[in-house]
């Protein structure tokens, strides 16, 4: 058990080191995370909504469907889009194979089912109760929707929280698509896979112990924002 | 309705992509698609960078399994492959994926093993005995099972010593599917021998209380080859930049930076280019 010791320390050398390559790896985690996120919460915060609001044939199968998805295997999804992607396959003139556009395309199609399937659920709740109002008033759908997903912005972060959880979690994917090649594909999660193929065990977990600390300050980071925001609309 | 969203995502994410920022040096690089035992020994951080200073040429390195990288490579997914399975390399240039092979370096195989050593194989340098002990002890011995280079080795080695150890796949012969690195981590914690190449072992920070067991054998040479992926085959492919780094490599200055390449003392890799690519 040597090596959680070892792994603490590694993490802290790391991090009071300002390790140049340790910040490379981190910024670009976070920029193809919170990409990832954005284009997840842009599609599958409306898509949510629709589902919820909406009434059309083919709803319920669209509502198991995206539930479904949210187990989307992240293998999978980087192999599926390392064939969309790859030379030979039908984007492969956009020549996004190996690049962090390719990392952010397969997250976001992970982590959308998600986001819109806590979306459906937030908003099913709050469409109960507001239903009768927005009738009266003779409110639009896209309203309707519209003015949901604002009242319910709150709650809505979670479910942007759970997918960016997700993203930064997330290897198998990125594995595939962006080839964890050094200085331009390589994240927190394929460095610290990296490091434990090559047996440096405390090294890998160290990373990984800084990896579960910067999602602590991504969600109190976020947190407080809303705590702040909630303060200020109510005040 | 697939497509239509994947397409939406992907201009979403190009627009994101733009906004962030960062683009990286525009064309000077080139891919090349290569195995996990190269990687994890930390050869390409030692080469890399005096090729890309010389050149200006950036090398982005694939580290897969050799089955993958050049499957990656047929769907032109690289500019460069460096593998190590001869027989699939020349099958690869015969094809028309490749232009050409060249020999670029060699180490060899060895079979490593815990301290208890249950097969009593310790010290032998006669691979094809040593493996018919592990069978007949029923003593566990990891396999790559992944097609990799090292994987095809260690079949065609246990073939020549007329073993089929697929039988007993799950009993005392488990393959991992995992790279190099992978496969000595499982194997160092649950006691089996395993077949590695000199340069992971060398390079690997996890190795507990095993040795190297078996070496010397000739069978267990390890070729490495170096293949330009064909601009007919493969209109996109950066054949000027690949084959400028093909050079490097099988030149003087190259080859000379592969035998400078040590760990605790050790060379890990043999150069041994003839500049006359073979077929």
């Amino acid at each position: 058990m040597q090596d959680f010791g070892a792994a603490f320390g590694q993490a802290f050398a790391l991090i009071a080191g300002f390790d140049p390559a340790l910040m490379e790896i981190i910024s670009l985690s976070m920029r193809v995370t919170f990409s990832a996120v954005l284009i997840a919460c842009l599609i599958g915060l409306p898509l949510g909504a629709v589902l919820a609001v909406g009434r059309f044939p083919g709803r319920g199968a669209l509502v198991v469907l995206v539930s479904a998805l949210m187990g989307l295997p992240p293998v999978v999804v980087g192999l599926a889009v390392y064939l969309m992607l790859s030379a030979a396959g039908p984007l492969g003139v956009l020549q996004l194979l190996y690049t962090p556009t390719a990392m952010i395309i397969a997250q976001a199609i992970l982590v959308t089912p998600i986001i819109a399937s806590l979306t459906r659920q937030v908003v099913e709740d709050m469409h109960g109760e507001y239903d009768e109002l927005l009738r009266s008033m003779g409110t639009s759908r896209v309203s309707t929707v519209a003015t949901l997903l604002w009242d319910a912005r709150y709650s809505l972060l979670t479910a942007a929280l759970a997918g960016l959880g997700r993203a930064l979690a997330e290897v198998g994917a990125v594995m595939i698509v962006g080839g964890n090649i050094n200085h331009v594909t390589r994240v927190m999660t394929t460095a610290i896979a990296l490091e434990t193929s090559k047996g440096a065990l405390a090294l890998a977990l160290g990373l990984g112990i800084i990896l579960v600390g910067l999602s602590i300050l991504v969600n109190a980071g976020l947190m407080g924002l809303r705590k702040s925001a909630e303060r200020l609309a109510y005040a | 309705m697939k497509n239509r969203s994947l397409s939406l995502l992907l201009a979403t994410a190009l627009a994101g992509g733009l906004s962030i920022g960062t683009v990286k040096a525009e064309d000077r690089f080139i891919i090349v698609q290569s195995t996990t035992s190269t990687q994890n020994s930390g050869l390409y951080d030692a080469l890399l960078p005096e090729f890309t200073a010389k050149s200006g040429i950036e090398v982005r390195v694939v580290a897969v399994g050799t089955g993958q990288a050049i499957k990656n490579a047929q769907n032109c997914d690289g500019d460069v492959l460096l593998v190590h399975a001869k027989a699939s390399e020349e099958k690869f240039v015969a094809a028309g994926h490749g232009v050409s092979r060249a020999d670029v370096m060699y180490n060899d195989f060895v079979i490593v093993g815990p301290a208890s050593d249950p097969a009593g194989i310790s010290g032998s340098n006669n691979v094809a005995t040593a493996l018919a002990a592990i069978e007949k002890a029923g003593a566990a011995f990891a396999s790559r099972g992944d097609d990799s280079g090292t994987h095809k080795k260690e079949l065609a080695l246990w073939n020549a010593a007329g073993i089929d150890p697929s039988g007993d796949s799950g009993g005392w012969y488990r393959e991992t599917g995992s790279g190099m690195g992978a496969t000595l981590n499982v194997a160092v914690g649950m006691g089996a021998y395993v077949m590695t190449d000199r340069a992971t072992w060398i390079a690997f920070g996890n190795k507990g209380d095993y040795g190297i067991v078996v070496e010397g054998d000739d069978a267990m040479f390890n070729q490495y080859g170096i293949i330009q992926v064909s601009p007919k085959a493969c209109p996109k492919v950066k054949a000027d930049m690949g084959q400028t780094f093909i050079d490097w490599v099988l030149s003087k200055e190259g080859q000379a930076a592969i035998a400078d390449y040590k760990r605790d003392g050790q060379q890990l890799f043999f150069p041994n280019a003839d500049k006359q690519p073979s077929s």
